[in-house]
C-alpha cells in the first residue's frame, strides 16, 4: 500500500451564489514539497487554501490532509496543519508573544513547552528583541515572521502561506523565502499561494497554474517551461509578402533544430533546440529567401510567465491590481 | 471541558488587553455617552417633567432605570464589532484554522460583553446616587438589575453578533446600528412612562423588549420589591423568549458564516 499524498484534492468546486469561484478542481501535493497556487487575483486559489484549512467548505468533491477529510474530520485536519495568514491578521493591540501565547493556550501546549518553544521560535524568526513591543509598530516583515512564528508554533505537518510575501520589500523577501527553504528542510510540506510569477519560480517545487476557478497546468517550473517546446526565437520581418512567408516557413522547417514555427505580428515565432546553431541558421535561410527583409531577431528562454500566457491566455503581469482579494 | 473553558479565558483575555490597550478607548467605554443623557436629560427635565405622570419623586431618579438600560442597550448591539473587524481582517479565520471548539469564540465576546456591561450599570448607578436616586431595593437590588441587565445584553450581543457575521461590509453594520438604537430608546419607557404617549406610539413600545426590562429594572431602583417583583417576574418570561429568539438566530448566522 502506498502511503497517501500529503494532500489530495478531487473535483472540488465552490460556488458563491451563482459564481464558480472553485470549478472542478483536483491536484496532489507530495510530501516535504513546496507547492504552490499561482494564479491572479480572484482566481480561486485563496478559496482553494480556505477549503484546505477547513475554514470553507466545498460546494462538491473531496480534500484530504494527510489522509483525513477536512469537512467530516476538519478537527483532526486542524490539529496537523498551521497557517499563516495574510499579514492583515495580525491584532495591533496585542504583542508579538501574547499572539504566541494566545495560540499556545488555543492548541492546549502545556505551559512550560509553550513558554520555551516560544522563545526558540521568537529567535528563528529574528523577533526576539521585538517579542514584548505591540505589533501597531511592527514592520510588514516583522509582521509576517511573527505569522509564521504563529503558523508553526502547533508543529503543523503541513504549513498553509496564504500569499507570504505580498506587499514586502526586496530584502524581506529574501529572508521570508530563506525561511520557508529552511521549513522545507525541516520535513515540513508546504502549500503557498501566490501571484508572483518569480516567488512560485524560485521558491516552489512545483506548482498549480490556476484561473478562473480551474487548475491549467501543474509541474515543476521547469517543466513547465520545458513543455512549452524550447526556446523561443522571434523574427520581425518588414514587408514580407504572405508567399515570401510560406517560403520562409517552409525552408526553416527542413532545419534539424527547429521544433515548431507560429506566426505572429510582421514576423514569425520559432521554437528550436539549442540556440548556439540555431541562430546562424535561421539568419542565413531568411536572408536566402527573396521579398523577405529581416528587421529584428530576438531571443528568450522561456519565463514562467509564458508557461501562465500559454495556459490561461493572458499574462499574468499585465493584470491589474484588483481591488478586491481573491 | 477544561479544554473549553481554557479556551474561553484565553480569548476573554484577549479582548481585555485589546481594551486595556486603548486607554482612550477604555475611559470612554466606561464613561458611556449614556452618563450625559443622565447628567444633561436627567438635569434638564427635572422640573419641567410631571411627577404625577411619571410616578415618581423626580425626574432623574425616573429616567435612571432608562438610561441603565439604554447603556445595557448600546453595549449589547455594539457587542459584535471586534468580530465584525477580527472577520474583515482575517483574524477570524486564523482562529477557525486552530482546532479550537467554533462557540469558544462566541462564549468569550458573550463574557466580555457582559463584564463589560455590568461594569457600565454601576457606574449608571453611581452617578445616579451623586444626584440622589439611591435604588430603594438596596444591594440585593441592584444584584437583580445586573442579573437582568445581562439577560436582555445576551439576546442583543447575539443580534449583533449575528449582524457581524451576516453583513458585507462594516459599513452596513454601523448603518444598521445607527438606525436601531433611536427608535428602539424612543418607543420604549426608557425617556417617558407608556401611559404618557401617544397611543401609536404606545402600542409599539408595547412590543419592544426593552419597555418590559426598564418597567422591571424602575420599581426596583424607586418604588420597592412589593411592586418591583410581579414586572421582575414579567420581565424574565419576556427575556426568556428574547434571548431564545437572538440566540438562534444567532446561532444560524455563526453556523451559515464559519460552517
Amino acid at each position: 500500500m502506498s502511503t497517501p499524498a500529503a494532500i489530495e484534492v478531487s473535483n472540488l468546486g465552490k460556488v458563491y451564489d451563482t459564481v464558480d469561484a472553485v470549478k472542478n478542481l483536483s491536484l496532489s501535493v507530495q510530501h516535504g514539497e513546496i507547492f504552490g497556487l499561482l494564479g491572479p487575483n480572484g482566481a480561486g486559489k485563496s478559496t482553494t487554501l480556505r477549503i484546505l484549512i477547513t475554514t470553507l467548505n466545498p460546494t462538491s468533491g473531496t480534500a484530504t490532509i494527510l489522509g483525513h477529510d477536512v469537512v467530516k474530520e476538519a478537527d483532526t485536519v486542524r490539529r496537523l496543519i498551521g497557517y499563516v495568514a495574510q499579514e492583515r491578521a495580525i491584532d495591533r493591540f496585542l504583542t508579538g508573544r501574547e499572539h504566541l501565547l494566545l495560540f499556545a493556550e488555543l492548541y492546549h501546549l502545556p505551559k512550560q513547552e509553550a513558554l520555551s518553544r516560544i522563545d526558540s521560535l521568537l529567535k528563528l524568526v529574528n523577533l526576539a528583541d521585538d517579542a514584548d513591543r505591540v505589533a501597531k509598530g511592527y514592520s510588514g516583515g516583522m509582521k509576517r515572521k511573527l505569522d509564521i512564528a504563529c503558523g508553526l508554533l502547533p508543529h503543523p505537518k503541513i504549513l498553509f502561506l496564504d500569499e507570504p510575501t505580498l506587499g514586502l520589500d526586496v530584502q524581506s523577501r529574501l529572508n521570508i523565502w530563506e525561511h520557508i527553504r529552511q521549513l522545507k528542510q525541516q520535513g515540513i510540506t508546504i502549500v503557498i499561494t501566490t501571484n508572483y510569477l518569480d516567488e512560485a519560480d524560485q521558491l516552489c517545487d512545483r506548482i498549480a497554474i490556476i484561473d478562473r476557478g480551474e487548475v491549467r497546468a501543474i509541474g515543476s517550473p521547469k517543466d513547465l517551461k520545458a513543455s512549452l517546446g524550447g526556446d523561443g526565437i522571434w523574427l520581425t520581418l518588414s514587408d514580407a509578402t504572405p508567399e515570401a512567408l510560406n517560403h520562409l516557413t517552409t525552408a526553416l522547417q527542413g532545419l534539424p533544430f527547429v521544433r515548431a514555427i507560429r506566426p505572429r505580428e510582421n514576423g514569425l515565432d520559432i521554437r528550436v533546440d539549442g540556440p548556439e546553431k540555431a541562430l546562424p541558421a535561421i539568419m542565413e535561410t531568411t536572408n536566402t529567401i527573396a521579398g523577405c527583409r529581416l528587421d529584428g531577431i530576438e531571443y528568450h528562454r522561456p519565463r514562467l510567465d509564458d508557461v501562465f500566457v500559454a495556459h490561461t491566455g493572458r499574462s499574468l503581469k499585465d493584470e491589474p491590481p484588483a481591488p478586491v482579494a481573491d | 471541558m477544561n479544554e473549553q473553558i481554557q479556551e474561553v479565558l484565553a480569548l476573554t483575555n484577549r479582548w481585555v488587553k485589546r481594551l486595556s490597550r486603548e486607554k482612550f478607548s477604555m475611559l470612554f467605554t466606561l464613561a458611556q455617552p449614556m452618563i450625559f443623557w443622565l447628567i444633561f436629560f436627567g438635569n434638564l427635565f427635572q422640573r419641567a417633567a410631571d411627577i404625577q405622570v411619571l410616578q415618581a419623586p423626580n425626574y432623574m431618579s425616573f429616567l435612571a432605570a432608562g438610561v441603565v438600560v439604554m447603556t445595557v442597550l448600546n453595549n449589547g448591539l455594539a457587542g459584535g464589532i471586534d468580530l465584525l473587524f477580527d472577520k474583515e481582517n482575517g483574524f477570524l479565520e486564523r482562529l477557525m484554522s486552530t482546532p479550537i471548539r467554533r462557540s469558544s469564540v462566541i462564549l468569550s465576546r458573550f463574557l466580555f460583553v457582559m463584564a463589560i456591561t455590568g461594569m457600565q450599570i454601576l457606574v449608571i448607578l453611581a452617578v445616579a446616587f451623586l444626584f440622589g436616586v439611591i435604588p430603594e431595593t438596596g444591594m440585593l437590588g441592584i444584584t437583580v438589575i445586573l442579573l437582568i441587565g445581562m439577560l436582555f445584553g445576551v439576546g442583543l450581543t447575539a443580534i449583533s453578533m449575528a449582524m457581524a457575521f451576516t453583513v458585507k461590509s462594516h459599513g452596513d453594520f454601523f448603518s444598521v446600528l445607527g438606525f436601531l438604537s433611536l427608535p428602539m430608546i424612543f418607543l420604549s419607557s426608557a425617556l417617558v412612562p407608556l401611559a404618557a404617549m401617544p397611543g401609536w406610539m404606545q402600542a409599539l413600545a408595547f412590543f419592544n423588549p426593552m419597555t418590559w426590562v426598564i418597567d422591571a429594572v424602575r420599581p426596583l431602583i424607586i418604588s420597592g420589591w412589593s411592586q418591583a417583583l410581579p414586572q421582575v417576574g414579567m420581565a424574565l418570561v419576556v427575556l426568556v423568549a428574547f434571548d431564545a429568539l437572538c440566540l438562534y438566530g444567532g446561532a444560524k448566522a455563526f453556523k451559515r458564516s464559519v460552517g
